[in-house]
């Protein structure tokens, strides 16, 4: 069994890195040409891994469901990516960006990791600049910063509402210069399928073909796995459609240790469910809140009427409208951190204050800041006695200058103009902080198998801050993991090319095979899509925004009984000879199932309320989250044991030296 | 609603592909086109039939999986946005709508509504990078001011998706609109104009090999591109090709 070694180097936080990367074994560049690197994933985390390992010298393979590298989702974040550069001059530093990490974190994340993230987190900005990643600009040339949930300070570098975009595009166009030099061979429309171990290290894959249907053999002397988070365990996110824990799960199964898998954002600022019918759900970026404010009706006859149709939400008085974050979090306000905003409208809704058909959403309302913003332009522009009408339209031209691509998408979804009615939101799964447990070096529990990006649950602790995914995907990719993995490299600089003939390979491939083709001729009654929706709905009734034991109990017994019937009663049309969708689904929808168990396992475990994980027991009277440091101050890494009920649960407790362990208050 | 549907029906690359008809009843205006398609292949599972395969992922309109030809208009009727982002309130009760894949030599199909667009990413691989290593090892971020000015148009060139409407939408399937967005981006920033002169030949050399058509200024890509990629880059890659052919 494998235990939990941190591999945490000694001396001060600030100089442990350097130390390492004196430290660590190196490969020579003569020795690089004859070592291969798988990389599963092609979004920032495994893009831009993949980009500097080729670029090292090693020979690169990456694997990706997409029809190109460049559709992976981290191309749909949309807010910003932090760095401690101080360009603002605002008192940023690193040691700030990671006390505002481990605090926004709820203390549950590793400090030598997070100073680390913060450390390489200005170098990101210089290396993308170089590449010509477009960011967004002042007049006088130099780059622009906005601020975000959670912190006082301005450290977001954003490019409009498309940052992921621009971000991801980089990365594909590092890996587009590597292709080109022949060191990256990429697999595209491939899917991951189960991971080879040979003499207990990680040596291979079994992927899937997704246009041919063939399952292949590839080999290498390290494998790494960057394919993102598991929100879509929920089926309504804001996930892409393909995203899965499939190849996460799937190294889970040969012995890599899940950690804190009920560690899961939930986004205050989304675009609410409107049917059965619904697919996915958008996120409307946190940006927003910095001037819209949250609200609903403070008389529960109001929230009636506006539900039935019968009140315009711009009938109802400000006396009457409940400015609920205001009124509880008068400091923070409206950009608390995306876990408290998330929950407090929960709270508000379960009373009966919501405000759309299924009672299940708030406004978000603009009406301020426009005429905020107009009275300020009509000032500036010499409109000495402007009508209410005049300040309006000067107002709207602003919003829709700072956030005009948000309204339009908003409007193009719910077919309502939010500049003359307020938007309506809820929250919605959009980020997994647990994931692969990983070591410093960012390898898991399996020797020669790494875990990057979202995939791993390593910086974010119980709750991620907005704009720090892309820059732990990035740091991993670009300046983390290129590095460590060479201290294991250098052990297999004889080991010559893996053959793909050796008997571990064999079997692995005949499992897949077993296990596609009992799928296919399961000749059962419900789609997969039945199945995924049942799943959903267990999580998030049950392990979504507010917990408690009998709900998580219910939860591991109705997944597993949901999974047996999936075996049993799952139709799976057409045949594995080519492009079969259902048949995709059905191979990531079996993973999840697995998953969710184990996550509501994990939550019922875990006797205290922290960052994204709330349980209804474990709060203070006032309703605030109560976190148990003295029982729970550990990461909760799983061993898998078959079922995933029977899984066992590893400890890594977590020392906190340079950082005081505090009540998270943002009233 | 209820629509008529008459949807490409294509085993694989190598057999003959047909218009199929297909009723769909229970469609609600707010539903998106491909929510819509969901439906449709329920149905068709259900019934044991082989439901109809397309391309999608982010169903937000930013990753550009989805393509499809939509009544003969990529993306469908609305502007500005993906098929992903069309609503079925765009369509009236009893609509007959045809849906076909995006249509070109250099996108094969590959099965029903999916086509191969892999043309673009080896255009890309052509020319489409700086070459700049990434081990951070470079100056400052604000090193070198860049001009507002160019940098928004840097940044307005760099937002194409690359899901092909402009190949689809173009009566000569030419993909300048798609090779000259990413020319545009790196030769308006000072860090692209280093290697400018290689990348617009590589690029453009790729682009021809792939089988694509010529440009013939028609401005259809413009018209049909989800995200409003201007036909200025087509002109500033000619320059750009044009001076680079000049220093040969």
């Amino acid at each position: 069994m494998a235990t939990l070694e941190s591999k945490i180097p000694q001396g001060p936080l600030a100089d442990k890195w350097t130390k390492h990367k004196n430290d660590i074994d190196l490969v020579n560049p003569a020795n690089k040409r004859n070592i291969d690197v798988i990389v599963v994933g092609t979004g920032l985390a495994g893009g831009s891994a993949a980009a500097t390992l080729a670029e090292l010298g090693y020979n690169v393979k990456t694997f990706c469901y997409q029809d190109s590298p460049r559709r992976a989702h981290s191309i749909a974040a949309q807010g910003g990516i932090n760095a401690a550069k101080n360009y603002q001059g605002d008192g940023d530093s690193v040691y700030r960006l990671f006390y505002d990490t481990v605090k926004g974190g709820d203390y549950r994340a590793r400090e030598a990791n997070v100073y680390r993230l913060a450390e390489v987190s200005a170098n990101i900005i210089d290396q993308c600049v170089a590449q010509g990643v477009p960011f967004a600009r002042e007049y006088g040339g130099l780059l622009d910063n906005r601020s975000f949930g959670g912190v006082l300070v301005s450290r977001t570098f954003y490019a409009k509402g498309q940052t992921g975009q621009q971000l991801l595009l980089g990365a594909y166009s590092a890996m587009n210069r590597q292709i080109n030099r022949g060191k990256i061979k990429a697999y595209n429309r491939h899917e991951m399928l189960d991971l080879v171990l040979v003499d207990g290290k990680a040596r291979g894959i079994i992927a899937r073909d997704l246009v041919t249907g063939e399952i292949e053999r590839h080999s290498a002397h390290a494998v790494v796995i960057a394919s993102g988070g598991y929100g879509n365990v929920f089926f309504l996110s804001t996930n892409a459609m393909g995203s899965n824990v499939t190849a996460a799960w799937k190294i889970h199964k040969k012995g890599a240790h899940f950690a804190n898998p009920c560690f899961t954002q939930i986004h205050p600022t989304c675009i609410p469910v409107s049917g059965d019918h619904q697919s996915k759900l958008t996120l409307m970026s946190e940006s927003l809140r910095n001037d819209g404010r949250i609200w609903v009706p403070k008389k529960l006859e109001d929230a009636k009427a506006v539900r039935e149709g019968k009140l315009k939400p711009t009938a109802i008085p400000e006396e009457d409208r409940d400015y609920y974050l205001e009124r509880r979090y008068p400091s923070f306000g409206n950009l608390v951190p995306r876990d408290v905003a998330s929950r407090a409208a929960k709270e508000r809704c379960d009373a009966g204050y919501g405000v759309n058909a299924t009672g299940e959403a708030v406004f978000l309302d603009f009406d301020a800041a426009i005429m905020r913003y107009g009275r300020e332009k009509a000032i500036t522009s010499g409109m000495k006695n402007a009508s209410d009408a005049e300040v309006r339209k000067l107002g709207e031209e602003i919003i829709e200058s700072k956030y005009g691509n948000l309204f339009q998408m908003y409007e193009k979804i719910v077919d309502e103009n939010p500049y003359k009615t307020p938007m309506m939101i809820y929250p919605a799964v959009h980020y997994t902080m647990g994931g692969i447990w990983v070591d410093y070096n960012l390898m898991t529990t399996i020797p020669g198998c790494y875990a990057a990006g979202e995939a791993n649950f390593s910086d974010h602790g119980a709750n991620r801050l907005g704009a720090s995914a892309l820059m732990q995907g990035l740091a991993d990719g670009y300046f983390v993991l290129p590095y460590t993995i060479g201290d294991y490299l250098s052990d297999d600089i004889r080991t010559g090319p893996i053959s793909t003939d050796l008997p571990e390979f064999e079997k692995a491939e005949k499992n897949i095979k077993e296990q596609i083709n009992s799928l296919i001729n399961n000749n059962g009654t419900n789609s997969v899509d039945y199945y995924h929706k049942k799943l959903g709905k267990i999580m998030w009734n049950k392990c979504g925004m507010a917990r408690n034991e009998q709900g998580l109990k219910e939860a591991m017994e109705e997944i597993r009984a949901l999974r047996e019937d999936f075996y049993k009663n799952v139709r799976v049309p057409g045949d594995e000879n080519g492009k079969n969708s259902e048949l995709e689904k059905a191979l990531r929808v079996a993973d999840f199932l697995e998953l969710g168990e184990l996550f509501a396992k994990d939550a019922l475990h875990r006797n205290e309320s922290c960052g994204g994980h709330f349980r209804e027991e474990y709060q203070t009277e006032e309703g605030e989250a109560l976190r148990d440091d003295e029982n729970f101050k550990y990461v909760a890494a799983w061993e898998y044991k078959g079922e995933p009920k029977d899984a066992v649960l590893h400890k890594e407790d977590l020392v906190y030296e340079n950082i005081e362990l505090k009540t998270r208050s943002y009233k | 609603m209820k629509l008529k549907l008459k949807i490409w029906r294509q085993k694989n690359a190598d057999s003959a592909g047909k218009i199929v008809d297909y009723d769909i009843n229970n469609v609600s205006p707010d539903m998106s086109f491909l929510e819509m398609l969901d439906v449709l292949n329920e149905d068709l599972i259900a019934k044991g039939d082989d439901p109809v395969e397309f391309d999608h992922d982010c169903r937000e309109g930013i990753c550009g999986a989805c393509s499809l030809q939509i009544n003969g208009e990529p993306h469908g009727p609305d502007r500005g946005v993906t098929t992903c982002q069309l609503h079925m309130r765009k369509f009236k009760d009893g609509d007959t709508i045809y849906i076909e894949p995006f249509r070109a030599k250099a996108f094969p199909v590959v099965k029903d509504l999916i086509v191969d667009r892999s043309a673009f990413d080896r255009i890309q691989q052509a020319g489409g990078y700086i070459s700049v290593n990434t081990s951070g090892n470079t100056i400052d971020a604000n090193a070198i001011p860049i001009n507002k000015h160019d940098a928004d148009k840097a940044f307005d060139a760099a937002t194409c998706i690359g899901c092909g409407a402009c190949v689809a939408a173009c009566k000569n399937a030419s993909a300048m609109l798609f090779t000259s967005a990413k020319v545009s981006q790196f030769s308006l920033l000072p860090q692209g104009k280093v290697e400018a002169t290689e990348r617009v030949m590589n690029m453009v050399k790729q682009m021809d090999l792939e089988g694509f058509g010529n440009c013939t200024n028609t401005g259809a890509c413009e018209v049909e591109c989800p995200k409003g990629i201007s036909l200025e880059n087509i002109a500033r890659l000619n320059r750009e090709y044009l001076s680079a052919s000049v220093k040969g």
